[in-house]
């Protein structure tokens, strides 16, 4: 740009930008590998005309100018092309010859980034870091009085329950009659949260699914995974490793003709049946699968025409109210599979879940509650949506847990917890927080994303481009091309990895806490945080 | 670590033998408490099996109080132990006005009642005592309910006994269980102090019970308005016992499939895996977690010993037919019962309850890997 021409109002400069990419002319060999890689195309070749004045001592010679041209990267300061920080650039390079950098202060970019009046959107999650589970300390320690576990010797069972239990008056009387019993699932306390077929990769979800397959049959940990809302691909659903999933059902109905039709050759009940009222990233706004990842096969699975974005309403459409949404709902999914499989609904962490609680707590049928706080991940929403809407799930479900100790139904409807679980990396300490606070069970999404497919996404905001289809590491992204970066088997690997390694630290935390046997839920005489608010909020200890 | 001793006889027995084999377990506790548990009494009581017994500690003012709530409702007294203690406590135990065991006779009103109609409204008037006591702190109550007395004092438990004169002739008991107290919370409240007791159910334990809270927050939304109090992290166990015959109307030896349940390998190849199954998942909120040795006594007059799942605490039974006493040590089984056949005592461990029937015959014990002999025609 000439300095003596009128600059347009949204013409930034690399300074204005969030990221700033540093390139070392020395190193660089011109490979031409890192603008190939770039998923945003933020950088291109670069061609450089650079100007030498001469002059030298002998005046005889008079002064002149040379003009060279070099070759290199040039960033690019278009609003649609700014540098998502991702740095595959970086991880490509031979020569670590080009990185990216962040500004050192507020990027200007958000104040143009709404062009056509479209709104930022994005993937990813809430760009906050940490948060009150990160504060949570372990304080009861057994000493002397009653000695710790031995995490490595003792016998441990920590598994959860998965469905709508009884209270042992009832079932023991149920049983001797053969009266009905809601079935229950024993599954282990981490579940792998609903991430769609269709917003994750064919090579992700194989590796989430192949991992999991193997926690189960060679480790004997019963994990489970859920679908999210896009149906699931029909081999599963007619293979034995149904039961190790659950399918999830949101409002556009995604997948279901799919999975109806293949229910008389079902070898195996699935696990459970989620009903998605509502997700933590986004509360009160629909699921969105764009257009850019409608292909064929997805298009196919979810019985649409292909290239068409795929909104989902933000509620059930053939609902009025939550009689409707949730008794009708949960009971119609109970008669589709014979009432042997348990159905319960997610909702968005809010104000109003206790509402919500209260209502199941009245509904024979609910086979729990899940609820997603907000911080939780998602493939595609609005950046305000994911910034600013929500509930943290903290204090969510500690309500909801007393809730259900006021009314005597802790042990009966479970309550699962999801949204930022282990964001700042502490997945074992967040989750037994979780537990200790009511919760019998915790969902992740982006955790396993990150820990088990080297996901960038982050906090302040790296990468997150999930929802265009451009993912730079195949996770979320339906272009061949892309995906094929992504070992199915790598996946699997780590899933495991993951979970052996959560194991270990829940025992760590557990064991000292002498408890073994059975999951500390609600065990909140355990739990301190250094904020007299939040203790008191949480009605846990303050300690300093 | 508190220390536990129990017995069960088939002539009544002195409390004295328990406080003895306490003191004998004293490296094991500290003195700074006693509780006594006595039911199927001998002595003056022998002849009233059917008549409820007040046992707790009054304040002159308390006494008053007392005699007012209890003549309004009807309650004549028909016997009184009167426990006279000298005028200075020893050290360590405080000075109080009044150890009341007094036996009434039901109100004329209450003749027609069922027995189970009677004993629940023994409880109610006990936690309305309570509750009275709580408000002046003028009463304590243990218990009141036929054919049981009860006894809690800080201070070393032979202290205790010498100076509330526990040695006296006409006090005796065939089922007597005795804690001597090792302090872990500063202020001692009585209301913590083992045995507890509801409707005819005692246990005490010793060992720190982590899972009270979740436990606790169970029992107490049960609607049941006993399960109350919990001063103790051990009163739990007592309510739990409770909870599964009356509530539940199972067998003793479910109780330690509710506290301490198979894991699922075991339960697999369990006769009554399917019952068992159920019965952990409805009453998962339920388990402990240990450290803990619990004895307890039922109605029926049997006495039995259990373990937490890890056993981790110790406990022992022995005796010779006619005569068992359940043990934290050995030392305070040899101090009751010299003269038994040592060879046959038994520590139950992390799978075993140990029983001592109503007829005082042998130790039977039984194992959560066996069929439930209540479910086994079933
Ligand atoms: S960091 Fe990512 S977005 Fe930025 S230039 Fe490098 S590859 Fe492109
Ligand atoms: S790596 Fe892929 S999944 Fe992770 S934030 Fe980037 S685009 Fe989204």
């Amino acid at each position: 740009m000439q300095s003596n021409t009128a600059v347009t109002v949204s013409t930034l400069s690399v300074k204005d930008l969030p990221w700033q990419i540093l390139w070392s002319k020395d190193k660089c060999t011109l490979c031409g590998r890192c603008t190939a890689v770039c998923p945003v195309h933020a950088i291109e070749l670069g061609v450089f005309r650079k100007r030498r004045v001469r002059a030298s001592l002998n005046f005889s010679e008079p002064p002149g100018n040379a003009f060279d041209i070099y070759h290199g990267i040039r960033q690019r300061t278009d609003p649609a092309y700014a540098c998502i920080g991702c740095a595959m650039c970086n991880m490509v390079c031979p020569n670590t010859a080009i990185t990216p950098c962040r500004s050192d202060e507020a990027d200007k970019l958000r104040y143009h980034i709404d062009r056509g009046g479209q709104p930022r959107r994005r993937g990813g999650r809430r760009n906050v870091a940490g948060g009150v589970l990160d504060r949570i300390k372990f304080i009861r320690i057994s000493m002397l009085t009653d000695p710790a576990l031995d995490a490595g010797r003792h016998e441990f069972e920590l598994r959860t329950l998965l469905g709508r239990v009884l209270p042992p008056e009832e079932n023991l009387k149920f049983l001797s009659e053969n009266g009905w019993i809601p079935p229950v699932r024993e599954i282990y306390p981490l579940i792998i949260g609903s991430m769609s077929f269709g917003a994750l990769s064919p090579t992700m979800w194989e590796g989430l699914q192949l991992g999991v397959t193997y926690l189960n049959e060679e480790l004997k940990m019963p994990v489970r995974i859920c679908t999210g809302e896009g149906g699931c691909p029909p081999r599963l659903l007619r293979s034995r490793f149904l039961k190790y999933v659950i399918l999830q059902i949101a409002s556009g109905y995604f997948g279901w003709d799919e999975i109806i039709h293949a229910l008389p050759e079902m070898k195996e009940d699935p696990c459970a049946i989620e009903i998605k009222y509502g997700q933590g990233a986004k509360p009160g706004d629909g699921g969105l699968l764009m257009w850019y990842k409608v292909n064929k096969l997805i298009a196919a699975i979810r019985g649409v025409p292909e290239g068409v974005s795929l909104p989902s309403p933000p509620t059930h459409q053939t609902q009025y109210s939550i009689e409707e949404s949730v008794a009708k709902m949960i009971q119609s999914m109970y008669m589709a599979w014979g009432f042997r499989v348990p159905v319960y609904p997610k909702i968005s962490g809010s104000s109003t879940a206790l509402a919500v609680l209260n209502n199941l707590t009245r509904n024979p049928f609910a086979a729990g509650l899940a609820i997603d706080g907000e911080d939780g991940g998602t493939g595609a929403a609005y950046n305000v949506s994911m910034n600013h809407m929500g509930h943290p799930i903290a204090s969510n479900i500690r309500d909801c847990y007393l809730n259900l100790v006021k009314l005597g139904d802790q042990n009966e409807i479970p309550l699962f917890a999801g949204g930022g679980v282990g964001k700042s990396g502490n997945l074992a300490a967040n989750a037994a927080a979780l537990i200790m606070l009511g919760a019998s069970g915790v969902q992740i999404g982006k955790y396993i994303m990150q820990a088990a497919a080297g996901c960038l996404g982050s906090e302040t905001d790296r990468c997150n481009v999930c929802n265009i289809g451009l993912c730079p590491k195949g996770i979320t992204s339906q272009d061949p091309r892309l995906y094929r970066r992504l070992d199915v088997d790598d996946v699997a690997q780590r899933v495991v990895d993951v979970y052996l390694s959560f194991d270990t630290e829940l025992k760590k935390i557990v064991a000292p806490l002498g408890r073994s046997t059975s999951l500390p839920i609600g065990m909140s005489d355990a739990l301190g945080i250094d904020d007299r608010a939040a203790a008191d909020r949480l009605s846990i200890q303050y300690v300093v | 670590m508190c220390r536990l001793f129990a017995i069960t006889s088939e002539e009544p027995l002195s409390p004295m033998l328990a406080i003895d084999a306490l003191d004998v377990m004293r490296e094991g506790h500290d003195g700074s408490g006693v509780g006594l548990f006595l039911r199927d009494l001998g002595g003056p009581f022998d002849h009233m099996k059917e008549a409820p017994i007040l046992s707790g500690i009054f304040t002159d003012e308390g006494i008053k109080r007392l005699d007012d709530f209890m003549m309004n409702i009807g309650f004549l007294t028909k016997f009184r132990m009167s426990i006279r203690v000298p005028k200075t406590p020893p050290p360590g135990v405080p000075k109080r006005d009044v150890y009341l065991i007094r036996a009434y006779d039901y109100p004329e009103a209450w003749e027609q009642l069922a027995n189970e109609e009677k004993y629940a409204r023994l409880l109610i008037l006990r936690l309305e005592l309570r509750k009275m006591g709580e408000e002046n702190g003028d009463m304590i109550v243990f218990s009141f309910w036929p054919d049981v007395i009860m006894i809690k004092e800080i201070g070393d438990p032979y202290r205790v006994a010498q100076h509330l004169g526990l040695d006296r002739e006409d006090l005796g008991a065939r089922v007597i269980m005795a804690q001597g107290r090792q302090n872990t919370n500063y202020a001692i409240n009585l209301y913590a102090c083992h045995p507890f007791f509801i409707e005819g159910f005692a246990t005490m334990t010793n060992g720190e019970n982590t899972a009270f809270i979740p436990i606790k927050e169970y029992l107490m939304s049960r609607g049941f308005h006993g399960y109350i109090g919990y001063n103790s992290d051990s009163e739990v166990f007592t309510h739990i016992l409770h909870y599964m015959k009356k509530k539940l109307d199972l067998g003793l030896e479910t109780y330690k499939h509710i506290i301490t349940p198979l894991q699922e390998d075991d339960l697999e190849s369990h006769p009554n895996a399917d019952f068992l199954r159920h019965l952990k998942r409805t009453c998962r909120r339920l388990i402990i977690d240990g450290p803990n040795c619990v004895i307890g006594s039922l109605p029926d007059h049997s006495l039995f010993m259990v373990q937490d799942r890890k056993k981790l605490r110790p406990g022992v039974v022995g005796g010779r037919p006619g005569m068992y006493a359940f043990s934290s040590e050995i030392c305070g089984l040899d101090a009751a019962i010299p003269d038994r056949d040592k060879s046959q005592d038994f520590q139950p461990m992390h799978l075993d309850t140990a029983i001592v029937r109503p007829d005082r015959q042998e130790v039977h014990t039984c194992s959560q890997t066996q069929p439930l002999p209540y479910l086994r025609s079933a």
